[in-house]
């Protein structure tokens, strides 16, 4: 008789080691077939252990899946991806400056964001985690709004209520985020019935990490996307860092996260998340299938956090500090960058040009937002902080407001 | 109007909100096809066809995340948890989400959500169908918590509830859906037939939620009670003779605490009863405000009749149930003080 054995899974590469991907199976772009949007989920399994990618090593589009998107719709992408991660380098430097409490980065994974944002309708509604700021960018949310958030300030558009980055946009389709991890995946799926049940053509999308798939939210929320075939497309990005745990602490050694979807006899799709054009693809597929009330499709996003968890945490003491420039499906920027240059629908001086304007577009909104006051020199007036708790206010409010003499 | 048990006067509110308003649906475990456990929506998918009221899967989470959902985008959804010793997986859902969606949203988002469950002891339930959650909720900020004691305040309330842009956690004691229950284990089961105030409208009406009923009037002493204790409550009063002033307090967020603060301002003595146990039970913060607002008008301590401080036992229902006995007993040591 042997023993039992207590696995404990473990990344490929720790400090001091060799970044290591070899045990990552990366198909060819264009290797996988694209199935009709009508296809029986249980005919499709063989697309959750696969990876759809459009854009190959040459920048060129091949395969199935390439959407024919007008070079337009392209750069309208790039320069969303392009402004994010100035955008957030310049405010990682104002919280590094003290300006603010707390900042989160997206870089590698803005191809997500900006791809689905321009994919996905006016009426559609995003349910976002705090790492699809490109979303807000692809559909052209007033920068300062962001900065005034960011600092907490007294034009900050959510009242000073919500820690840096945990934005609410309705207008731009981008649901009020909140750092519980998980937990408004199913909201996602509650809209998208409530627009079924209203006979309405309002998506929902909604995204989790991989991380936050053990949660049982991410379980529930596909149990009722199945059961009742809402409209909503369910994303998880794995982005194989949960702060210090690695993908396979949330399963990935065991299943990939698309494969989930199986058990629940939904569509799962794997895509490269750095490819601008399959995410479009994929995401357009899900849709079509929506649309069509087939229900619900499950994507799982691979793509890679290239910077830290937030401004909290520090990578190197876990994980190999170079490992980001090995990942092997590259910048998900410099992939559509060549992918237009490719076609001639775009060059280098333009995308310095770009680069430049979108930079100092970043720079203007941070310095206006800081003329109105970083954290602590400017916030809102304090009543603000009783305010919205309820529809009305109830004597609590009242009293604790005049304790406070505010 | 018409004679309705507090089962019948829910159901009649979920019927008559359905009629009116095509933005509200119910779901919940057993609700659809079979009525659910208790039989509140007995005959409402019927009436009202599958999508306006179904069952969901064993997921209270779910529940109470599609609830949120649909709220976000219109609708005015109202959930069943078929106990509310089961609400707990949706715990996070009610805390870090509807609660919070207004506010952390800058008011972009709500949760006009209403979420029912059967609560409370006296039906030999054991652990899991007996217990009496009700503070936990209201120490959450931006939840209201609802209770009534009798059909024609259940009618009300819920349709009040349903009708609340805010989130309502909506408890309906169980032991006294049938019948009015005065903490008599072993005298013949009552039932809502010959009780005033199951004397139900038929239409639309509304119990405004923050209104604190008087259940009947006295000098002597306040008693502060919800749900089935305020009948508990009522019987010790008429066997102890005391003329003491019943305050049903109807809803606990959001609480009419002017009602309360009149009352024992009047009396000058104040009993609080409730079967959830005592220690940081709402109990609590019920004896904290009366201290605060009215130590002056104090002529005797404040006391508490609960449930005793331990998980709710099967076999020892009646020693753990705060019933008449023990509440007369209450009411006296305060006039003895």
């Amino acid at each position: 008789m042997c023993p039992f054995e207590l696995h404990i899974p473990a990344p490929s590469a720790r400090p001091g080691d060799a970044p290591d991907f070899s045990h990552l199976i990366i198909p060819p772009a264009g290797g996988i077939p694209r199935p009709e949007v009508s296809a029986p989920a249980s005919t499709l399994r063989d697309l959750a252990y696969g990876l759809i990618r459009v854009l190959d090593e040459e920048g060129h589009a091949v395969g199935p899946w390439a959407p024919n998107l007008p070079p337009e719709k392209m750069r309208q992408g790039l320069r969303a991806m392009m402004q994010t991660r100035l955008f957030e380098d310049r405010m990682f430097r104002s919280h590094r400056q003290g300006k603010t409490s707390f900042f989160m980065k997206s870089t590698g994974e803005e191809a997500i964001g900006a791809a689905q944002s321009l994919a996905l309708g006016p009426r559609d509604m995003c349910f976002p985690t705090y790492r699809v700021l490109s979303w807000l960018m692809a559909r052209g949310y007033p920068l300062i709004d962001l900065v005034n958030q960011i600092f907490s300030n007294e034009r900050d558009p959510l009242h000073g209520r919500q820690l840096p980055i945990l934005y609410s946009a309705r207008k731009y389709g981008f649901y009020s985020i909140s750092g519980n991890l998980g937990s408004r995946f199913g909201h996602a799926v509650g809209w998208a019935m409530a627009s079924a049940y209203k006979q309405d053509d309002s998506l929902a999308l909604a995204y989790i990490g991989e991380g936050s798939t053990a949660e049982g939210d991410f379980h529930e929320a596909l149990t009722f996307a199945s059961v009742y075939h809402a409209p909503v497309i369910l994303c998880v990005t794995n982005n194989q860092w949960a702060i210090s745990s690695y993908a396979g602490i949330a399963g990935a050694d065991e299943a990939t996260f698309a494969a989930k979807a199986a058990g629940y006899g939904l569509p799962g799709l794997r895509v490269d998340g750095n490819d601008f054009l399959a995410v479009w693809a994929a995401t357009e597929w899900a849709m079509a299938r929506a649309r069509a009330n087939l229900g619900a499709t499950l994507i799982e996003f691979f793509t890679y956090r290239v910077a830290a968890h937030s401004t909290s945490d520090d990578p190197t003491r876990y994980r190999p500090v170079d490992e980001a420039t090995k990942w092997p499906l590259g910048d998900p920027i410099q992939r559509l960058k060549g992918h237009l240059i490719a076609l001639g629908e775009w060059d280098e001086a333009r995308h310095t040009q770009c680069e430049a304007e979108l930079a100092e577009a970043a720079r203007s909104a941070a310095k206006e937002g800081e003329a109105v006051g970083t954290l602590g020199k400017s916030k809102p007036p304090v009543s603000e902080m009783f305010e919205g708790v309820f529809e009305t206010q109830d004597w609590r409010a009242r009293e604790q407001r005049g304790e406070l003499g505010v | 109007m018409a004679t309705m048990s507090m089962i019948q006067a829910l159901n009649s509110a979920l019927d008559v909100k359905l009629c009116q308003d095509p933005d509200v649906l119910i779901f919940g475990q057993d609700v659809g096809y079979f009525g659910g456990v208790f039989r509140v929506t007995e005959g409402l998918q019927k009436k009202h066809g599958e999508k306006r009221c179904f069952d969901t899967p064993i997921s209270e989470g779910g529940i109470i995340a599609s609830a949120i959902g649909m709220g976000a985008y219109g609708l005015r959804p109202v959930a069943e948890i078929q106990f509310a010793d089961y609400i707990l997986p949706a715990f996070d859902q009610l805390v870090s989400e509807a609660a919070r969606l207004r506010y952390r949203s800058g008011g972009e988002f709500w949760a006009p959500i209403t979420v029912r469950a059967p609560y409370g002891g006296g039906i030999f339930g054991g652990q899991t169908h007996s217990q009496s959650p009700e503070a936990l909720f209201a120490h959450v900020t931006g939840l209201c918590t609802v209770i009534p004691s009798n059909p024609y305040d259940a009618k009300g309330l819920l349709i009040a509830a349903i009708e609340s842009n805010d989130p309502v956690v909506f408890l309906e004691p169980k032991r006294i859906y049938n019948g009015p229950f005065d903490g008599h284990h072993d005298r013949q089961v009552k039932t809502w037939a010959s009780h005033p105030l199951a004397d139900v409208p038929e239409g639309h009406y509304v119990v405004p939620l923050g209104k604190a009923a008087t259940v009947r009037e006295g000098r002597a002493v306040t008693v502060l009670a919800y749900g089935t204790m305020v009948h508990v409550a009522n019987a010790a009063i008429e066997e102890s003779g005391i003329d003491a002033e019943l305050i049903d307090l109807r809803s606990i967020v959001p609480l009419d605490v002017d009602a309360i603060v009149a009352s024992v301002t009047k009396t000058g003595r104040c009993v609080i009863v409730h079967e959830a146990s005592r220690f940081a039970g709402f109990g609590s913060e019920l004896s904290a405000l009366v201290q605060e607002r009215c130590f002056f008008h104090l002529k005797s301590p404040i006391r508490r009749v609960t449930g005793w401080d331990t998980p709710y036992p099967h076999a020892f229902e009646w020693d753990y149930f705060p019933g008449p006995a023990r509440v007369a007993k209450a009411l006296k040591q305060a006039m003895e003080d």
